[in-house]
């Protein structure tokens, strides 16, 4: 479990982190969502202890990282932004460093080495100088190293970054298999991979938590929530039908495809009279989709709607 | 095994698969030698003991100490291992012990290493070998001290080349501390008792103390009250850098 009470970091004037409360359970795997600069890695850095909080606590397992550190810093497996680990080292000897600094008894740990290094596909590197890896290949060995110990809680700060597709699935699935009875806590900026990922989403920006949700909830909250869209040639006459419905709300036409999407009034359901009414207009419509909602677009609203208020705020104090 | 042995054992090993080690050995023991036979009129004297290579000592480490120290905490800090490492289940203090004492056993090695003029002492003459062991031994302390000032302010920076600069300036103003010039230069200036208390900060005094073979308690507890006054000031700077 991760707990933090009103944890606030102030770099001088900046306050990078703005009171984050936020509790995460066993079975939860947690995306931590943000633009960049919006306080990500220092929160998650006053959580893995190693920047000190201005103020608030943070708790892993149930240790103030303040007050227990060592026994917080033994339930958690960390993977620091960017992924950093000793480049003279061989992957080998870094990852037989992390289980001597982690006290992991010889045999258990040797099970262990085998098996995070299989599953992280390491075994043809485990002779190379880190330094001579892979962008891709150093996050897995830094991955390897924050599970190595097999921890309860696990933290990773942008985890799939700079991997390829192939990488980035192993990585997500990898994290599924430990997601069940595990606290996660992943940092990221890639939209999919809430989808792929996470069962929670808290977005947070200049420091301050604004959203915290299912990503399901958060796709309800954008405009193209049951909005159906499809593509047809020749609709031109169609258009107008549709707007006609009287569940639609608006239509909009993507001008580099021609796209049509069709919103609905706030609680109807629009994809059957969609339906119904272009097979009487004898349109022919290879596929119709019915959106589940843009994340994308709900991330920008809440991230840019807070910033609009926020700069106003200070226009009117200036003023 | 404990973290402190752990994080010892990474630092040894890095001093030993990039060249620092090798580099440092071979310099070290070139001007070891060579300075104790050319300046340091080893010959000449005509007297079977190895104060002329002692001498040197001071020296070679004001030069030598701070390229092995310089890296310790400033490298981790620009490449990120320092999160890393701090985010492992270790103090601070068992992380500064165990590099401490991997640059501390590394200079023992390089010290060890320079047993030949040991050897050719005895094969020439019958030297106090007791004296000699002193010397090695104040010589060790005072590598200690020289290196617990730089993995202080190796805690302070980023920078190697300024965390380099800065060891070897503190250093050179604790060996200069006793010369007659800086104490002449401010026994003017400054209380007598000051000018005296500056006068025992010096390094020289107590090194040249115990390699002439005293070996007064004051001597030890001088290099050992150093050794962890520094390590310490290093613990609270790296503490202090995760409140900033």
């Amino acid at each position: 479990m991760i707990e933090t009470d009103q944890l606030t970091r102030c770099y001088g004037h900046l306050t990078a982190v703005d009171a984050l409360s936020i509790r995460v359970e066993p079975g939860q795997v947690l995306g931590l969502l943000g633009p960049n600069g919006a306080g990500k890695s220092t929160a998650m850095r006053m959580i893995a202890g190693f920047l000190i909080p201005t103020s608030g606590t943070a708790r892993v397992c149930g240790y103030d990282v303040s007050r227990e550190p060592l026994k917080a810093k033994r339930a958690l497996g960390y993977l620091p932004e960017g992924a950093p680990s000793y480049g003279e080292m061989t992957v080998r000897e870094f990852l037989q460093f992390i289980v001597r600094m982690r006290g992991l008894k010889a045999d258990a740990a040797y099970r262990r080495f085998d098996e995070v290094v299989q599953r992280l596909q390491l075994e043809d590197v485990l002779g190379l100088c880190i330094d001579t890896l892979s962008k891709g290949l150093r996050r897995r060995v830094g991955l390897a190293q924050a599970i190595l110990h097999d921890p309860p809680v696990l933290m990773l700060d942008e985890p799939t970054d700079g991997l390829d597709p192939n990488q980035k699935h192993a990585v997500r699935q990898l994290i599924d298999t430990m997601a069940r009875e595990r606290t996660i806590l992943i940092s990221t900026h890639l939209l999919e991979e809430v989808h792929a990922l996470c069962n929670r989403v808290v977005i947070i920006a200049r420091g301050k938590l604004l959203a915290d949700a299912t990503p399901a909830e958060l796709e309800r909250r954008s405009r193209y929530h049951g909005a159906v869209s499809f593509s047809a040639p020749g609709s031109g006459m169609s258009q107008e039908m549709l707007g006609r419905l009287p569940q639609v709300a608006s239509i909009e036409v993507d001008p580099l495809d021609g796209r049509i999407t069709v919103f609905p009034k706030v609680g109807e359901r629009i994809l059957e009279p969609v339906e119904r009414l272009l097979r009487e207009q004898g349109l022919e419509v290879s596929e119709i989709q019915l959106e589940r909602g843009r994340l994308d677009e709900v991330f920008r609203q809440i991230t840019t709607q807070d910033g609009d208020g926020a700069r106003g705020a200070t226009t009117g104090v200036s003023a | 095994m404990s973290p402190i042995t752990a994080v010892m054992r990474r630092e040894l090993r890095s001093y030993f698969v990039t060249p620092v080690a090798y580099v440092f050995l071979v310099i070290f023991l070139v001007l070891a030698g060579t300075l104790t036979f050319y300046a340091g009129d080893f010959y000449e004297r005509e007297q079977a003991d190895l104060q002329p290579f002692f001498v040197m000592h001071p020296w070679l480490y004001l030069i030598l100490v701070p390229a092995i120290t310089m890296r310790m905490w400033a490298e981790e800090s620009k490449g990120g291992t320092l999160e890393l490492l701090l985010t492992l289940p270790l103090t601070l203090w068992q992380a500064m012990l165990g590099k401490f004492l991997a640059a501390w056993l590394f200079i023992g090695l390089a010290l060890g290493l320079t047993f030949p003029i040991w050897i050719t002492v005895n094969y020439l003459g019958a030297p106090d070998n007791g004296v000699i062991a002193a010397g090695y031994l104040g010589s060790w302390l005072m590598a200690g001290t020289f290196i617990a000032i730089g993995a202080c302010l190796s805690a302070l920076t980023r920078s190697q080349v300024v965390a380099f600069i800065l060891t070897a300036l503190v250093c050179v103003l604790l060996i200069l501390a006793g010369q007659p010039q800086v104490v002449d230069f401010f026994q003017g200036a400054l209380p007598r008792k000051l000018v005296h208390a500056i006068a025992h900060m010096s390094m020289l005094q107590h090194f040249d103390a115990i390699s002439r073979g005293v070996l007064d308690v004051r001597d030890l507890l001088y290099f050992l009250i150093s050794m962890i006054g520094w390590l310490i000031a290093g613990v609270l700077l790296l503490d202090l850098k995760r409140t900033r």
